[in-house]
């Protein structure tokens, strides 16, 4: 009997034990070499802290903390999309925390690193651009591509790959940041052109770094980290910014009713202290960090966005981007990833067309362009309240989804149509 | 004392089988008014996104099936009709592709047969095409095709030796022979055995949710259950209907495989005479004979042999081989996830000893006592072949919502024992077969010389049933181990924390990442290595048993161990 109630006090002692030391639940969408990095520095720094890492997806992070209730939540929110950020706020999920941030600029160019609102702050810094293979250029003679729209070349086509803005919130960025930077009409016949040249529109942000790593495809849109950490990994590939790309914050984010407050903030601390903004340049990780101090300890040739090595020409704006969110990643959806057989054959028509007829001008061959390379939704539109707000509504506005439904409906068929007739005119162009 | 055990057990099975999966069933036809509604299944076929995702689905597991059975049936007629050393290179073939779970060979498939893979490379090279194995779903149907064609294989292997040898010499003596004695007479016979196989193969690709996933295909039913379920929410019900129409499928196919297995029955009633004659392999038969299983046995190792290069490798990205090798991706895996493996042999280990527990109770409640309902219970404890991981996951979700346990932090959902209890749940079946084998070949006499010799019941069951059912018993356990030691769809649902995450898990985090892709791979290795051994161990120990009681097994040790590989 006697031992019995040793066993049962030496198993109470270690509860009572582990209830003191301050577990802090981690969600994150980072890759795991990251979040071990931090991990394993931070516990060495803070024994008595215990980091639980909780790895989901940006929107299932987001249900993962709305499901829990309040007292029982993890204690941070770790990922890049801005977006979901301002999603958790909205909901007051996220709490206002004083950590100090000394060596961080307030903004990247004209964007806050750190939220106005102060729920959430920049951690590390991404910008987008592209990956290659090299191996694959050199097998298939390709040049490296310089600026987006080197990829609507015909000499592309078949070779590039990028992911939907609706599975990605990485590849959101990307697309939103074309648009920004070439305004709405222009950039959608870019996008539209690229698309044109993909061999595969990927269901995973990580499927196009992962396919150029392996040599799938040539070039990959990609943010940064993916194309800094797979050449630093020893793969061949190489990375490059275009002048139209945006550099916005991945952020970090103590969660309201968190079970450990404390410790939370100690870890959003350490995560933006210098030893912590210094676990980034790690080859495996390649992240940029915000504070500007750390670059001076980068390796040579490693990106600064604070030097001006990145020309960003795009000032990224958040509001506009939020306001039509939803509306470019369906419209994308309806008229690309939906529609990606045809998109590409009416591409390669067009582009045999042009070939054949070297220069010359031709009605057949402008209207095939025209009518493959426009999108559905004008500048106009895309700021009309009648469009974007039935991709807003709510769970349970009837009238709301079946707008939407009939809208992307309408987009997806038109777009059929149109690049069928495309690919027609372009083949009869003589 | 039985009725107590029995009543314990059958609660067991409720809580934690019966109870979530009717949550699932009842929350895909619930309405908001608290009535019942086919509302939410409108819905669902109203997204495209649905629509395509249920044709996708049916598409991919239509198309595994053919291809499984164009690898299967061929081999199964070679070793059934023809006198040829192939046996044992057939019997290997039915076994390799089972110890590798499909969702770890998919990502080394890729840069073996991928657009710029080592065969398209060389094809290009030499003939200046590629074939697109692995675009899209071709890359799901074709990894399954090749993991689950056993299935067909030892099926069809059974119904075409138990065909009789006379029905084939009549169509002979009437003049049929070659092809149309194969299509006419030789096939139809074995039809039940291919059916059950087929259908086996159709319900395993329908509910898988760890390959797609891993290759990216998110355009089909169990990825879509997952995604909802875990970024809409678990309110969502469009997960719950996609849960219902998975359970429906699987109900459906091997309701269909039980029924065409009893009806091989009729073939052996009339037998008495030979099975089908065995014949010589002539010249040009023997030449493409031995040629077809060489082509799938390079095919069936394929997976093997990507994942171990990739294991070693340095960097292996648009060339035919990986250039440079490393020990590197082990050391990391064993310096940053020993966690993980220590986390498999702690919970799969828990959910065997309660899965052979329960077995060993069932079987004895079964066989030896005459306790109403007692029925029941092995028709509630095989249910559970019948319920897609993804699913009984997503139960788990629903059913223990918010539920707290003492003395543990967090929700139950949340710990590692729900995922115990789910694999104990899942793999229960296998055990409790096994257990109801040892104890049938076990004479009651035995038990009865032992009462009257003065023992009480529990200690006969003790000192008796017990030690002579150990080799059934641990044949069971380690089935129900190396099962669910490689099982992803519940898994993923379940984990939520890298520190508790099991193996599984483990190789799809590191998956997700460019540098994870070689440690991933390791571990992959690793967990081959292991499951691989216990499929070796637990077909001794069957074999074993079956030579030392000197018990004729009807059926093969492989394929019950293959069947066992139904998780």
């Amino acid at each position: 009997m006697n031992r019995r109630i040793v066993v049962i006090a030496v198993a109470a002692a270690m509860l009572s034990s582990a209830a003191q030391a301050d577990t802090i639940a981690v969600v994150t969408s980072f890759p795991k070499e990251l979040t071990e990095a931090y991990k394993k520095a931070y516990e060495k720094k803070y024994p008595n802290d215990k980091v639980e890492i909780l790895n989901k997806g940006t929107s299932a992070g987001i249900a993962y903390v709305r499901e829990q209730a309040a007292g029982s939540r993890p204690e941070i929110f770790w990922a890049s999309a801005p977006d979901a950020f301002e999603v958790l706020a909205a909901e007051k999920l996220l709490q206002k925390v004083d950590v100090p941030s000394s060596g961080i600029p307030d903004k990247i160019g004209s964007y806050p690193i750190n939220d106005p609102e102060g729920m959430y702050r920049g951690q590390a810094l991404a910008g987008y651009g592209f990956m290659w293979n090299t191996r694959y250029m050199q097998a298939n003679k390709l040049p490296v591509p310089k600026e987006w729209v080197d990829l609507t070349k015909p000499i592309y086509h078949g070779h590039v790959a990028t992911s939907s803005p609706s599975r990605s919130g990485t590849s959101h960025l990307t697309f939103e940041t074309i648009l920004q930077g070439e305004g709405w009409e222009k950039g959608w016949t870019q996008i539209l052109q690229i698309a044109g040249n993909c061999a595969s529109i990927t269901e995973r942000s990580f499927g196009v770094p992962d396919g150029v790593q392996n040599g799938q495809f040539g070039i990959g849109i990609v943010i940064d980290f993916f194309g800094l950490a797979a050449k630093a990994s020893g793969f061949p590939t190489e990375f490059a910014y275009p002048s139209v790309t945006a550099i916005v914050p991945a952020n970090i984010a103590v969660v309201a009713g968190a079970k450990s407050t404390e410790a939370a903030k100690r870890f959003m601390q350490y995560t933006l202290s210098e030893e912590g903004q210094l676990l980034l340049l790690d080859p495996k990780i390649s992240r940029l960090p915000v504070a500007t101090a750390t670059y001076a300890k980068a390796p040579a040739g490693y990106p600064n966005p604070f030097s001006g090595s990145i020309q960003a020409k795009v000032n990224f704006d958040s509001n506009l981007s939020q306001s039509r969110y939803y509306v470019v990643s369906s419209l994308f959806d309806q008229v690309i990833t939906f529609r990606h057989k045809e998109l590409q054959a009416a591409t390669k028509a067009i582009q045999e067309a042009e070939k054949r007829l070297a220069g010359k001008a031709n009605a057949q061959l402008e209207e095939a362009k025209k009518l493959a390379f426009t999108s559905p939704v004008s500048a106009q539109q895309a700021q009309d309240q009648a469009i974007l707000a039935p991709f807003t509504a709510r769970k349970g506005d009837e009238a709301g989804t079946r707008r939407k439904t009939q809208l992307e409906e309408e987009w997806s068929s038109k777009a059929k149509a149109n690049y069928l007739r495309a690919a027609e005119l372009a083949a009869a162009a003589r | 004392m039985t009725a107590a055990i029995a009543l314990a057990i059958a609660a067991f099975l409720v809580a934690f089988l019966a109870y979530p999966v009717a949550s699932v069933v009842y929350t895909a036809f619930a309405g908001g008014d608290g009535g019942l509604t086919f509302a939410h299944f409108v819905t669902f076929f109203q997204i495209s996104l649905m629509r395509e995702s249920f044709w996708n689905s049916l598409y991919v597991a239509g198309l595994s099936v053919v291809f499984a059975s164009l690898i299967a049936v061929p081999l199964a007629y070679f070793t059934v009709r023809y006198r040829f050393r192939g046996a044992v290179l057939i019997q290997t073939l039915g076994v390799l592709p089972l110890i590798m779970p499909p969702f770890v060979g998919a990502v080394a498939m890729q840069l073996l047969f991928g657009r710029s893979g080592s065969v398209n490379l060389l094809l290009n090279d030499a003939f200046g095409f590629r074939i697109p194995f692995m675009e899209g779903l071709n890359g799901v149907i074709f990894v399954e095709s090749l993991h689950y064609f056993p299935f067909i294989l030892l099926n069809l292997v059974v119904a075409m030796q138990n065909i009789d040898g006379a029905m084939e010499e009549s169509a002979q003596n009437l003049g049929a022979s070659g092809w149309r004695l194969f299509r006419r007479i030789v096939f139809p016979l074995a039809m039940p055995g291919y059916v059950a196989g087929a259908s086996l193969v159709f319900v395993k690709v329908f509910d898988d949710l760890g390959t797609p996933l891993v290759l990216g295909a998110t355009n089909m039913l169990a990825p879509q259950a997952y995604l909802r379920i875990t970024s809409v929410g678990i309110e969502d019900p469009i997960g719950y209907v996609i849960s219902v129409l998975m359970i429906a499928f699987s109900v459906a196919a091997l309701w269909m495989s039980a029924r065409l297995l009893k009806g091989r029955d009729y073939s052996t009633l009339q037998r008495g005479g030979t099975s089908l004659q065995r014949r010589e392999l002539r010249g040009f038969q023997a030449v493409a004979a031995y040629g077809w299983i060489g082509v799938i046995l390079l095919l069936v190792l394929s997976p093997h042999l990507g994942i171990l290069l990739m294991s070693f490798s340095k960097v292996w990205s648009f060339s035919v081989l990986p250039e440079g090798f490393t020990l590197a991706h082990y050391a990391t895996v064993f310096t940053q996830s020993p966690r993980m493996i220590g986390n498999t042999l702690l919970y799969c280990g828990l959910a065997a000893f309660i899965d052979v527990v329960l077995g060993t109770a069932i079987a004895y409640i079964i066989l030896r006592t005459r306790l109403p309902g007692r029925q029941a219970l092995d028709s509630l404890a095989s249910a559970a072949l019948a319920i897609p991981g993804v699913v009984l996951a997503i139960g788990y979700l629903r059913a223990f919502k918010g539920l707290e346990l003492p003395f543990v932090e967090g929700t139950f959902t949340a710990t590692w024992v729900a995922l115990m209890l789910a694999y104990a749940v899942r793999r229960l079946p296998y055990a409790l077969r096994s257990c109801m084998a040892a104890l049938q070949q076990m004479h009651v006499s035995l038990e009865e010389a032992a009462e009257n010799l003065g023992a009480s019941k529990a200690s006969t069951v003790r000192r008796i049933v017990i030690p002579l059912m150990a080799g059934g018993i641990l044949a069971g356990f380690v089935t129900s181990f190396i099962t669910a030691a490689v099982e992803l769809s519940a898994t993923i649902v379940l984990s939520s924390s890298a520190s508790q995450a099991p193996m599984s898990y483990g190789i799809y985090l590191y998956m997700q990442s460019i540098a994870g892709r070689g440690p991933g791979a390791a571990l992959g290795v690793i967990a081959v290595v292991l499951v691989g051994l216990g499929t070796y161990f637990s077909y001794w120990l069957m074999h074993r048993r079956s030579a030392a009681t000197a018990v004729q097994a009807h059926v093969p040790a492989i394929p019950a161990t293959a069947a066992a590989q139904l998780g």
